[in-house]
């Protein structure tokens, strides 16, 4: 509890197993919510001193959204707006970490490559020096450093590596046609268009169809669309399910048929067949927060939870908590961009519960995420280590290398371990996530990677387990065509919302995109105002 | 009664038992010195220890009372298991343990203490039933001629035929063999009691042997045990590979995870081949990058030009650029380059280093392993040759050794065509080295490069004295591909699509 006082990540008492000590230390972190637990527990910060200061836009909030609307902001000639962040460091879900050479991700780590049609995030890409050119017909070219480099997966069953994600070890004949009708479908239905001529499925989400034959799909689960369409090999139930996991840290049971279908079509090409290339970098998509928080610069500030947003007459009034000082701070905007995630909104924003709106069907699951330093590469036979490294029968999504795409094949490397908690109560998995200790952890990460590697637990230096208790929102039954979604997306007053979960699910695309449309809307709301 | 049995079947036991203890010695003997070379110390070591661990197995003997019989199956079962897969325990372990020292002398000393129960055991449990002076003749007779048989089949028939690990199993399951047959032929000197598990554990052990025997292919190591046909000089097991230096004839041949690097009878053909046609391309070469090529080999053929100021060589592995000081035939054969006060080697993965120097260079020499598995592939994409671009100083030229045109003809243009792909001129040659066949290059440079008359690249300064492969005249002549060396359309090797592996998987495990 003092821990979570001093605002400072619980440190793991380093080394105790039951009695069975591990020959490594490491710590057990989680995001800041030293300053959400006070408030909630009765709290009330000091009033701020001296004169509010004002600017034309405050955003709350320093993940991809936040961050991505002020990088739109400044593209439209807005400069005067602060970036207000609770962590110390901007990013979010999609932070990074460092370790000597080393640089590996928290959380989110890779991107597909976009299509010409997202221009935004294109710009961005091209900016960054990651997109370097185009084809004949527009399509942004990848620069090669950065596209996931070959081998890029791999799976272990029983204890055997093999390329790709595909379990295909005594594949039947109908396993292996089931996997291509699949395949199949997929194609059909990233080509297929509504009758306003959209994409079914696309990226940003909100430009795909909201057909009464798209809504439907978000009404049962992606298990039942499966079993509907005679898809009952257990190999293909077992790849959907991983990517249902991996994507959204739902099972194929829990997620909606709509997400599930949006994975496996939106990156399919109008004219291709293959899902678009994944763009990745030793930190993830870190190295994209980087270059939005240069780009921000002072105006962004680290450690400052606000705590109030209240619509007041020709603006909005923010208050912040500076969490070293604990000493309030106040701003005046003209508007305010929120881009923290929705289920802070209740208790912040002023005139939510006046707005009659609710978040009961936005639901958050708990992922735990360790990077792990190692003296050396566990030994290998039939395979070489890729970039994502899983295990068929496990309840962790497997591993990351953060040195794949630097091209360090040998000696010491750092990799991330990921295991969403796939309870259907998701308080359920932050209580657990909160019950359990670094050992516990360690032992569980320990027993994974064994798998696949026998000698794993003598390479291991350091272990570091971070604790996401909202990691991402999930796109379970029926939430993203909900009444709930729809409406979180509005404005209220001045006050603009960002943030991938208004888009139902998590990927850097739809943070995105919905701060860089958040920044337009503002923009074009009062396009005269001070600048 | 145990008289009924006749008596050649007895002996034919002491003969077996006898074969497959000298059998176990002979297989750590040949294990360690492969493994870890010098082998005249690692034979005398393993036979001291064996030996004693006889001694310590014959006195232990006496404390075997009463169930001698039972006692004797029981050691038969044991050998046969800690026997039967001692090479396998061995290769695997030395893989993947830190202390294998401790693991084969242990285990040789507890195979030898078993052998050493045997003998004084069986002539216990025989004194019965034979004359003493007989039975000390017979039996001692059985087990010379046993070990004479043992020493005549392991290197004439064994090691070639079946390996080491398939050897060690084998005789693992004569000495189950021995034991189960033992339970049926000592039966009157055996309990009715635990006969039963007696034979149970004899039929496990004997199934796990045979299990093992079908896959011992698997054992990764199997394929470097093909080279153990030519005595091992120097072996060493690296972070990054196994280093094997074996001598066949007056010349020595390095082999780096069991694949043959070079041979020193003719290695000349293919570092002259390798080095001058980029070295002679410009006038008065100065800076130069040897990427690979940690042997020295290649920098012995820089060094001969008076105007090199400068040679970096970047090669991943300590234990290969330190293999000259380590293995003196190679310093002498690399005329101690890597000691000169020009050369600056530097042990970084050549992907690695290549991004972070700033340094330009007028001729790279690129030496890598053939392409065989992605962590080298990557040094082959128009990524990396992109990277290199950045090193190049304007009039820079280089070549790149590319595996054999005709083994692998997919493999080798595919590197041509990477090198185009990412804006190189590149011209395809060859040269005949013996140990190889036809070897494949390429010569490159970011500008177009000159060709003269004869149809090979214009010779910009002259070549060295002192070399034994190339004059004026067959340098041109490497350029004039054969007509079973013609260009094959392939793509490009991407860092993310390293078509190259697979084009060099697909052709040496068909061709090669
Ligand atoms: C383990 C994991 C792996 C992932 N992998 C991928 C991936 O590979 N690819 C991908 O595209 N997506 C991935 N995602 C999802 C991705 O991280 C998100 O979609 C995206 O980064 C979300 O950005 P955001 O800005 O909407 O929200 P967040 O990242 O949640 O950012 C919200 C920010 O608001 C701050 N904040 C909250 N309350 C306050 C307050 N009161 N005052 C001030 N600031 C506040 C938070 O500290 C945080 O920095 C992953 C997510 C997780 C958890």
């Amino acid at each position: 509890m003092l821990a979570y006082l001093a605002g400072v990540p619980l440190l793991g008492l380093a080394g105790c197993d039951g009695g069975r000590a591990f020959s490594f230390s490491g710590d057990l972190l989680n995001p800041n919510y030293s300053v959400a637990h006070r408030l909630r527990d009765g709290w009330r910060p000091p009033p701020p001193e001296g004169d509010p200061g004002g600017r034309r836009v405050v955003i709350v909030g320093g993940g991809i959204a936040g961050l991505a609307a002020a990088w739109q902001l400044s593209r439209r000639g807005v400069e005067d707006f602060v970036v207000l962040e609770l962590e110390d460091r901007p990013g979010g879900t999609a932070i990074s970490g460092q370790d000597g050479e080393f640089r590996f991700p928290w959380g989110a780590h890779y991107i597909p490559a976009p299509m010409k049609e997202n221009r935004d995030l294109v710009a961005l890409l091209e900016e960054m020096d990651v997109i370097v050119g185009r084809t004949t017909d527009g399509e942004p070219v990848v620069g090669e450093a950065f596209l996931c480099r070959d081998p890029s997966e791999r799976l272990c069953v029983d204890g055997r590596w093999h390329y790709g994600l595909y379990p295909d070890q005594d594949a039947t004949e109908s396993d292996l046609r089931q996997l291509e009708r699949f395949q199949q479908k997929m194609i059909e239905l990233a080509h297929g268009r509504d009758d306003r001529g959209r994409r079914l499925f696309a990226i940003p989400m909100a430009t795909g169809s909201d057909s009464a034959k798209v809504r439907a799909l978000d009404r049962q689960s992606m298990a039942q669309w499966m079993t509907d369409n005679g898809f009952d090999s257990p190999r293909l139930r077992w790849l959907a399910d991983y990517a249902c996991r991996d994507d959204y840290g739902l099972t194929l049971e829990q997620t909606s048929a709509w997400a599930g279908l949006f994975y496996f079509t939106s990156r399919i090409p109008a004219e291709g067949t293959e899902s678009q290339p994944v763009i990745t970098w030793p930190e993830g998509n870190g190295r994209v927060v980087r270059h939005l928080a240069e780009h921000c610069g002072d105006r962004l500030i680290g450690g400052q939870t606000v705590v109030k947003v209240q619509n007041q007459g020709e603006g909005v009034r923010v208050e912040a908590v500076d969490n070293a000082m604990l000493a309030s701070v106040a701003y005046v905007a003209d508007r305010v961009i929120f881009a923290a995630p929705q289920f802070v909104a209740p208790h912040v924003v002023a005139d939510w519960n006046a707005s009659g709106r609710s978040i009961n069907s936005f639901h958050y699951g708990g992922w735990v995420v360790a990077n792990l330093r190692l003296s050396q590469r566990p030994s290998e036979r039939l395979t070489e280590m890729c970039w994502d490294n899983v295990f068929f029968d496990s309840r962790s999504l497997g591993y990351v290398t953060s040195t794949h795409q630097v091209g360090l094949d040998h000696g010491p490397t750092v990799i991330t371990w990921y295991q969403p908690l796939l309870d259907d109560d998701p308080r359920v998995s932050r209580a657990e996530l909160m019950r359990l200790d670094w050992s516990d952890w360690a032992r569980v990460i320990v027993s994974d990677l064994r798998k696949g590697h026998p000698d794993i637990e003598s390479l291991i230096e350091r272990l570091e387990v971070m604790r996401w208790g909202h990691a991402m929102i999930q796109p379970r039954v029926g939430f993203v065509f909900g009444a709930e979604r729809e409406q979180a997306a509005k404005p209220i007053g001045r006050v603009h919302f960002a943030g991938t979960d208004l888009s139902g699910i998590a990927l850097l695309e739809e943070a995105f995109s919905r701060g860089v449309s958040a920044a337009n809307a503002v923009v074009q709301a009062d396009p005269k105002s001070r600048a | 009664m145990i008289h009924r049995a006749p008596n050649y079947l007895l002996y034919l036991n002491v003969l077996v038992i006898a074969t497959c203890g000298l059998i176990y010695e002979l297989l750590a003997g040949t294990l360690a010195s492969y493994l870890l070379g010098d082998s005249v110390t690692q034979f005398s070591l393993i036979i001291g220890v064996y030996l004693s661990a006889l001694g310590v197995g014959s006195w232990i003997s006496r404390y075997v009372e009463t169930r001698v019989a039972r006692t004797f199956i029981e050691v038969e079962i044991a050998l046969a298991l800690l026997g039967g897969l001692s090479a396998p325990i061995l290769f695997v372990a030395f893989a993947h343990i830190a202390w294998f020292r401790i693991l084969l002398f242990g285990s040789v000393f507890a195979i030898g203490i078993l052998v050493g129960l045997e003998l004084p055991l069986l002539m216990r449990i025989l004194r019965d039933h034979l004359d003493f002076r007989e039975l000390v003749a017979r039996v001692l007779t059985f087990d010379y001629v046993g070990a004479l048989v043992a020493s005549i089949l392991f290197p004439i028939l064994l090691v070639p035929r079946l390996g080491l690990v398939r050897t060690s199993l084998l005789f693992g399951l004569l000495n189950a063999v021995v034991g189960l047959w033992g339970t049926y032929l000592l039966r009157p000197l055996l309990s009715q009691r635990g006969l039963a598990g007696l034979r149970g554990r004899a039929f496990l052990v004997m199934g796990i042997l045979v299990v093992c025997f079908i896959k011992a292919d698997t054992l990764t190591l199997w394929t470097e045990e093909a080279i153990l046909q030519t005595p091992i000089v120097y072996t060493k097991q690296s972070p990054f590979q196994r280093i094997v230096v074996t001598e066949d004839r007056g010349a020595f041949q390095l082999h780096l995870n069991g694949h043959l690097q070079f041979n020193s009878r003719d290695e000349y053909r293919y570092h002259e081949a390798l080095v001058h046609p980029a070295m002679t391309a410009m006038v008065d070469p100065r800076r130069i990058l040897v990427l690979g090529g940690g042997d020295g080999l290649a920098v012995r053929e820089i060094l001969r030009y008076p105007s090199v100021e400068s040679v970096t060589l970047v090669d991943l592995d300590p234990a290969m650029t330190g293999l000259a000081d380590a293995f003196p035939p190679l310093a002498e054969l690399s005329g101690h380059a890597l000691s000169d006060p020009r050369v600056t080697v530097i042990n970084r993965d050549a992907f690695v280093w290549i991004d972070e120097s700033d340094q330009t260079f007028d001729a790279v020499i690129v030496d890598f392993p053939d392409p065989g598995s992605y962590s080298v592939g990557k040094l082959y994409t128009t990524r990396f040759f992109n990277l290199l671009r950045q090193r190049l100083s304007d009039q820079a030229v280089i070549s790149v050794q590319c595996t054999s045109p005709l083994v692998a003809p997919q493999s080798y243009w595919c590197i041509l065509n990477t090198l185009r792909a990412a804006g190189y001129d590149a011209l395809p040659y060859h040269a005949a080295v013996p140990t190889f066949g036809v070897w494949g290059f390429a010569l490159a440079s970011t500008r177009p490069l000159k060709l003269s008359a004869d149809g090979g690249p214009e010779l910009a300064s002259a070549l060295p004295q002192g070399l034994r492969f190339l004059n004026r005249s067959n340098l041109a002549s490497l350029f004039q591909l054969p007509v079973d060396v013609q260009p094959v359309e392939t793509l490009p090797n991407r860092l993310n699509d390293q078509v190259l592996v697979r084009y060099y998987d697909q052709e040496w495990r068909s061709g090669g």
